[in-house]
């Protein structure tokens, strides 16, 4: 009995032994190599959370075959962008947003500044973004959180945004535009100049404004300026009067029925000014686009106060590290090289460093996107589709005159809790 | 427990017979209760896990603190005082939460009216009209035709249906009824209730069928032969006998109104509160704590319909 445990315990023994020397030879020599699992190592993915605007699929397509990496998108909208940074920082890699999350997002200490230093075409950078100012030299409006307030931080984990230049780069620029009034020509038969036309008693029942409070508040701001009742320090950071003043002035047009329906997602807009339910409400350029190429007229009117601007930029999330930080730095910029620039110039947005979208766009295209000269040829959409037939001029003209409108920055205001309390008092209303 | 005991007899007879004792010691902890437990007991963890500790941690996040970008777990109330602000110095006008909750409450009874009064009569009709338990089949299953769309797009749908060049309106005006189109079909009061009574009556159809079909006919046949009339035998047979299922129709239809904010905001063009809404708009805002602390206000306020309703029917009682 003793002996047979004892032969089985030394048989045991030397087959474990057997076995471990075989698998140490087999990882020493290399064999192991061959499993999937160390391939897909290999494979160059970055997860990419953003909202619609750049995530085309013709952009993910170009990267891969330019760089090898596979960009896998997380769509969401701007508020659960920010909401998953804040919630969940390791579900994605490269991240998309607006500056104006900034305020929020640099505090909590989950986003990673990029080093300006591994931006090949940081120099080229447009100067409304470093400067505040355009290429030709005018002044932007910088009421809200512009661009350049928020850009640089003092130190590489720094919460505190830098007023000078460093190397610490909050967001990258990607895309950008200058946002107005959306106008149904046809229907109003009249030229409209100014925001105060917003809550003209003409259009009773056929207006419409941006039910994101952060945003929607701005377009109120400027149309209470425009009407002259008051002038805000900083329409992008008001105070507590100053938003009870605001929305005192919404809640009157709301109570008098100015308003059909407040929109929060592109379609949704698109949807109210096709089917003639508003002729004015507050817009997206593309959304403009889209009522057009549905036969519509629909005009992306230039108004006398300005616009109110809007851009996003390129960060990584903080448990990025290694490779795959060198992967992000290669992403961003492979796409700050042209291709995408162009794509995203092509659909009414700006790109960041225009001297590479330049390059990868028709001449043509290009006199018409960014010269405001009438197209010479039909201008096309990324996916061909016709936008807009020769001799067409792009509403607001030139990339100088629409960017150097700019009167305002979307924004998050120091009193923002006051204001989403507000704001739910003004739909209660 | 019988079906088990025949089971170990089955298997193995000598082994249980030659155990008495341990046998009788097996049955003793085998109790009914503990089997009762041990059948209820999946349902009560998934409960326990998805449902009731999730609500201990909304109540606990509720008075939290919180700033722009983060929780603060530090105890205040700042979430339930500012659901309340103004509502003792703005009197006697409403503040934002009282005008929010009379809103909902106004739509949920407009609702819960219109659905009990169809649901109603469709199940009467269903349990009493048509004879064949087939054809009852078949117009049942035809009732979920509807749902086999998404909720979406069954809200949606409306839209071109009920706007301003929508087709009623463009039909009204055609043939001559109206001169202007009618503003008042979408975006309004009106079109939210359409679309929640289109979305929810099914809910109501269901359990009041369910009763319907289970009332004992020779009871009916009792009524006519005492001689009460049709309506005497709906009041004081049929709806006595029906109520349980129209209290749980009731529950799902107030429940599902009054956390609604999809429908109300596409249907309402944003402009429309809804308590719903308002967690919407503190959630987007990162402001959670106060989210939940409405979450809760709302969970009150449904709960203490839900008993007042079962009140009037001792659900229990009556399945």
């Amino acid at each position: 009995m003793t002996e047979t445990t004892g032969t089985k315990g030394v048989s045991r023994r030397t087959l474990l032994k057997g076995t471990a020397g075989l698998a140490g030879l087999a990882a020493g020599s290399g064999a192991i190599t061959g499993f999937p699992y160390v391939k897909s190592a290999d494979a160059k993915v970055l997860r990419y959370l953003g909202t619609a605007v750049n995530e085309g699929d013709d952009i993910s397509k170009q990267c891969l075959k330019d760089t090898g990496i596979k960009i896998e998108y997380i769509t969401a909208t701007t508020d659960d962008v920010t909401k998953r940074v804040m919630t969940q920082p390791n579900s994605f890699d490269v991240l998309d947003t607006e500056y104006f999350s900034l305020k929020k997002l640099v505090p909590s200490g989950n986003i990673l500044a990029l080093d300006a230093k591994k931006i090949k075409e940081f120099d080229n950078i447009t100067p409304v973004f470093t400067k505040g100012e355009t290429p030709g030299g005018k002044k932007i409006g910088n009421q809200g959180t512009a661009p350049w307030k928020v850009l640089y931080l003092e130190g590489k984990d720094s919460k505190t945004f830098s007023k000078t230049a460093t190397e610490f780069v909050t967001l990258i620029p990607t895309v950008y535009n200058a946002d107005t009034l959306g106008i149904r020509p046809d229907l109003i038969k009249r030229p409209i100049s100014s925001w105060s036309e917003l809550l003209n008693p003409e259009f009773k029942g056929k207006a419409s404004i941006l039910n994101i409070p952060s945003i929607g508040i701005m377009d109120a701001a400027m149309v209470v300026e425009a009407t002259g009742k008051y002038k805000y320090a900083d329409k992008g950071n008001m105070t507590k009067e100053e938003i009870d003043l605001t929305m005192k002035v919404m809640t009157e047009a709301k109570k008098a029925g100015q308003f059909r329906a407040f929109w929060k997602d592109f379609n949704e807009s698109v949807n109210l000014m096709a089917s003639g339910e508003t002729v004015i409400q507050s817009m997206w350029s593309p959304a403009v686009t889209k009522v057009r190429s549905m036969g519509i007229p629909c005009t992306f009117q230039p108004l006398k106060e300005g616009y109110r601007s809007w851009a996003s930029g390129f960060c990584v999330s903080k448990g990025v590290s290694g490779a795959k930080l060198e992967w992000a730095y290669e992403f961003v910029n492979w796409f700050l090289s042209g291709y995408a620039g162009a794509y995203l110039n092509r659909q009414g947005y700006y790109s960041a460093v225009l001297s590479t979208a330049k390059a990868h766009m028709e001449p043509y295209e290009w006199a018409y996107w960014m010269e405001g000269k009438p197209a010479e040829k039909d201008i096309k959409a990324p996916d061909g589709s016709l936008l807009e037939k020769a001799g067409a001029v792009r509403d607001g003209g030139s990339y100088e005159d629409r960017m150097g409108g700019v009167a305002c920055w979307n924004a998050v205001m120091d009193e923002n809790d006051y204001m989403v309390r507000k704001w739910n008092e003004f739909i209660a209303a | 427990m019988d079906t088990s005991e025949d089971i170990l007899h089955q298997a193995s007879p000598d082994l249980v017979r030659g155990s008495e004792t341990a046998r009788r010691s097996k049955a003793a902890r085998l109790s009914p209760s503990f089997i009762s437990w041990l059948q209820a007991g999946p349902m009560m963890l998934v409960f326990l896990a998805f449902f009731l500790i999730p609500l201990v941690f909304v109540v606990i996040v509720s008075f939290w603190d919180y700033n722009e970008y983060q929780l603060l777990p530090a105890f205040s109330g700042r979430g339930y005082t500012d659901t309340f602000e103004g509502c003792i110095a703005q009197l006697p006008d409403l503040c934002t939460i009282g005008k929010t909750y009379l809103m909902t409450l106004k739509l949920c009874f407009m609702v819960w009216a219109i659905t009990l009064f169809i649901g109603f009569w469709v199940a009467y009709f269903l349990a009493f009209h048509v004879k064949s338990k087939t054809w009852q089949m078949g117009l049942s299953l035809l009732c979920t035709i509807p749902f086999w769309t998404s909720n979406v797009i069954r809200m949606i749908a409306w839209i071109p249906l009920l706007g301003r060049n929508g087709l009623v309106n463009s039909g009204l005006v055609k043939t001559g009824l109206i001169n202007h189109p009618l503003e008042w079909l979408l975006f309004s009061e009106f079109s939210v209730v359409l679309a929640l009574v289109h979305l929810f009556t099914f809910f109501m159809v269901v359990p009041i069928f369910n009763s319907m079909v289970r009332i004992d006919k020779s009871l009916i046949e009792a009524a006519y032969d005492a001689g009460a009339t049709g309506f005497q035998t709906l009041v004081n047979v049929i709806i006595p006998l029906a109520k349980p299922g129209i209290v749980i129709g009731s529950i799902f239809v107030i429940t599902i109104v009054m956390g609604d904010f999809i429908t109300i905001g596409v249907m309402g063009g944003q402009q429309i509160a809804a308590a719903g809404k308002i967690i919407e708009t503190r959630v987007n805002a990162l402001q959670f704590p106060a989210a939940a602390a409405n979450a809760v206000i709302l969970l009150a306020i449904t709960f203490l319909i839900i008993t007042m309703m079962s009140r009037i029917v001792d659900i229990k009682k009556e399945l």
